[in-house]
């Protein structure tokens, strides 16, 4: 049993289910990120752990406490909107004790709370202005007083960063990590970015349709994708994904790729059940890192293959340059060192390194665990 | 509103400019005159109005007519003035403005953020009310009136003006509080706020711009009210507008002219106010809902 747990959730608007069957359970201290694109229902999981939509089958339970039914100021949760939800018509000391004052907390408690906090969040400067009178990154920042004044049991974000600009956002996710880091708490994330959830989680939570598609550590998240749903969602640029056949060459099991003259090329796997599916079609997953030239493959790599390819584009971004070429007809995406020769036409060696690649079934679409 | 116009001004030539100021200055001239006449006429004595030019100024200035109207003409059979029943009417207008004003505040609150099964049924029958015309509910309501037994009496008469205006408040209210970020009162729930902490804590503090618009809206109607009236109050709780009416008619004599001008300017002068004092928050207050600042 967790800190948090949520068993079998469910939630249907009417006769539509947007939450199918939610399972996820999260250890005290833990910053757990819900991420998905927009619509898969991450704001309405969050919602239903606070108490602001009833859960229509299953159960949410915090500290061992049943919760269903519970209201939400007496669930011991805080949570930070996206449009952070200030009070207009009062001041930011007022914004910060107004549920200190609702859940009957003595005023010289209350200064003194708000006073530590603001202090925390070096909001001190401000207390005596109207959220009007703030830019979004203090609003910001005044949010997230207003939810640790509280002193709760889980925090609760929905997108939090998602108003501000790219720099301020930047800052912003590094200061919530620093704060989750010194004050230990357990987090609850909600966001559309994953980047965000990379940087932010402890363990993610990849979202879709109302399904969890996958629930695990970020690097696990980002090396084994249970399906290509995941794979493809987290990171950027995304792993590609290309059609192959397998094949039996010298008792070890290669992918057989087209590349863009129609040639094909042997990628070995290092997955040695990769040899049941001898024969058969599967798509292969390569990471754009992955693919490198020949100097710049990772040396710990125990199986690094050689592919000859023509370059269609070459993107330099300053540390990188993306290069992009066709295989199996898609575009595949190499993130190259800025300092490799890449022109556009130009036939080139990549190093591939398989041992990162992943299979995947193309019916179920379901990674192909080894 | 200068904000408002500012914004979207266009840059006009010279001649287009002053035949727009002429044109305009016109107009407001136009309309203006009418109420020329009644103050002109108002401070006159009688003998220069039977006797002459209506829009000429006054030889002998007077404010006999408006002491006459206030307190000594004679309304009906009574030798009052309007006085009493300018009463009459602030005590009619002020209640029901106030009652109706919190009731919608409290219906659009519930129907915005406190979502129920039918909710936009129950809302859709309180804007119909506002399209019910009086006259066909003068006989069930006279009926109602008798049964609580307060007719012809001033409450009788609030009554009837709250449950007209009600529908008018929650459509204002309803409007105003659906652009209200829901996200603020789900803040303030988990904050611990209760239902009513809520309203008065958060979302009233922010709803001084419609408050202005229906307050200006109910109290003109209320007061201009004259079916009403007629029907509910005639006697001794006859609101203004009916004593206006039965100043005009009182056919002891001569007519007195400048006491009817100066009697119709007093049932006019609290509406008038009103907008002067509230006029630029009602506009503002209109635009609130449409324009998100
Ligand atoms: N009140 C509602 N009535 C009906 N459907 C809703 C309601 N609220 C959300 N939904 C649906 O539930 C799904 C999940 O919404 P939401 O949790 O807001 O997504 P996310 O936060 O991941 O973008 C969406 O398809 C949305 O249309
Ligand atoms: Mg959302």
């Amino acid at each position: 049993m967790g800190f948090l747990d949520i068993k079998e959730a469910t939630k249907s608007y009417g006769a539509v289910e947007v939450l199918h069957g939610v399972d996820v359970s999260v250890q005290e201290g833990e910053f757990l990120v819900l991420v998905g694109p927009s619509g898969c229902g991450k704001s309405t999981l969050l919602n239903m752990i606070a108490g602001l939509e009833e859960i229509t089958t299953g159960e949410i339970a915090i500290k061992g406490q049943r919760m269903n039914g519970v209201h939400p100021s007496k669930r011991n949760i805080a949570m930070v909107f996206q449009s952070y939800a200030l009070y207009p018509n009062m001041t930011v000391a007022k914004n910060i004790t107004f549920g200190l004052e609702m859940h009957g907390t003595p005023k010289a408690d209350r200064e003194k709370a708000m006073n530590d906090v603001a202090e925390l969040l070096q909001i001190t400067p401000l207390l005596d202005r109207k959220p009007g009178a703030l830019s979004g990154g203090q609003r910001q920042r005044v949010a997230m007083g207003r939810a640790l004044v509280r002193n709760p049991d889980v925090f609760l974000f929905d997108e939090p960063l998602s108003n501000l600009d790219a720099k301020l956002r930047v800052d912003m996710r590094t200061e919530i990590k620093k704060l989750h880091q010194k004050l230990g708490t357990t987090i609850v994330y909600v966001t559309h970015d994953q980047i965000e959830a990379m940087t932010l989680s402890t363990r993610i939570a990849v979202m879709n349709g109302g399904y969890v598609q996958q629930l695990g550590t970020p690097q696990e998240i980002y090396d084994t994708p249970s399906n290509i749903f995941v794979a493809t969602f987290m990171g950027s640029p995304a792993m590609n994904v290309v059609p192959a056949k397998v094949a039996d060459e010298n008792g070890r099991p290669v992918a057989h790729v087209s590349l863009h003259d129609g040639s094909v090329t042997s990628l070995p796997f290092s997955q040695a059940n990769m040899m049941d599916w001898v024969g058969k079609d599967i798509l292969l997953g390569i990471r754009p890192e992955t693919i490198t030239d020949e100097d710049g493959a990772d040396r710990k790599s125990g199986n690094i293959a050689q592919m000859t390819n023509q370059i269609v584009v070459t993107e330099p971004a300053g540390s990188d340059t993306f290069v992009t070429m066709t295989m199996g007809g898609k575009d595949v995406i190499a993130r190259m060192r800025s300092d490799a020769d890449v022109r556009p036409g130009a036939e080139f060696t990549f190093a591939v390194n398989m041992e990162k690649a992943v299979a995947f079934d193309p019916r179920t679409e379901a990674r192909i665990a080894p | 509103m200068s904000v408002a116009s500012q914004d979207n001004a266009m840059r006009t030539g010279r001649a287009a400019r002053v035949f727009i100021y002429v044109f305009l200055l016109v107009f407001a001239l136009f309309y203006l005159l009418p109420f020329f006449i009644m103050l002109v006429n108002s401070v006159k004595p009688l003998g220069e109005i039977t006797g002459g030019n209506m829009i000429a100024l006054p030889k002998v200035w007077t404010i006999e007519p408006w002491l006459s109207a206030w307190s000594t003409a004679q309304i009906g059979v009574e030798p009052t003035g309007l006085r009493p029943y300018f009463w009459n009417s602030i005590r009619m207008v002020v209640p029901a403005v106030i009652i109706c004003t919190i009731i919608g505040a409290l219906n659009g609150y519930i129907l915005t953020k406190w979502r129920f099964r039918g909710d936009t049924l129950v809302f859709g029958l309180m804007l119909f009310s506002c399209f019910i015309p009086f006259q066909i509910v003068l006989i069930p309501m006279a009926r109602i009136l008798g049964i609580l037994d307060i007719s012809g009496t001033t409450s009788g008469l609030v009554l009837v003006h709250v449950v007209y205006g009600i529908g008018f408040s929650t459509l204002y209210f309803r409007n105003y509080y659906a652009a209200f970020p829901t996200e603020l009162v789900r803040a303030a729930q988990i904050d611990g706020a209760g239902f009513f902490q809520i309203f008065y804590r958060i979302l009233l503090p922010s709803s001084g711009p419609i408050a202005v618009v229906c307050v200006i809206w109910l109290f003109t109607n209320i007061w201009n009210d004259f079916l009403f009236g007629a029907s509910f109050a005639s006697g001794g709780a006859a609101p203004m507008t009916v004593a206006l009416n039965n100043l005009v008619n009182s056919s002891t004599g001569v007519r007195e002219y400048n006491v009817h001008f100066a009697g119709a300017i007093m049932a006019a002068l609290p509406t008038l106010l009103v907008y002067i004092v509230a006029g630029r928050y009602f506009v503002r207050g209109l635009m609130a809902g449409s324009v998100k600042g």
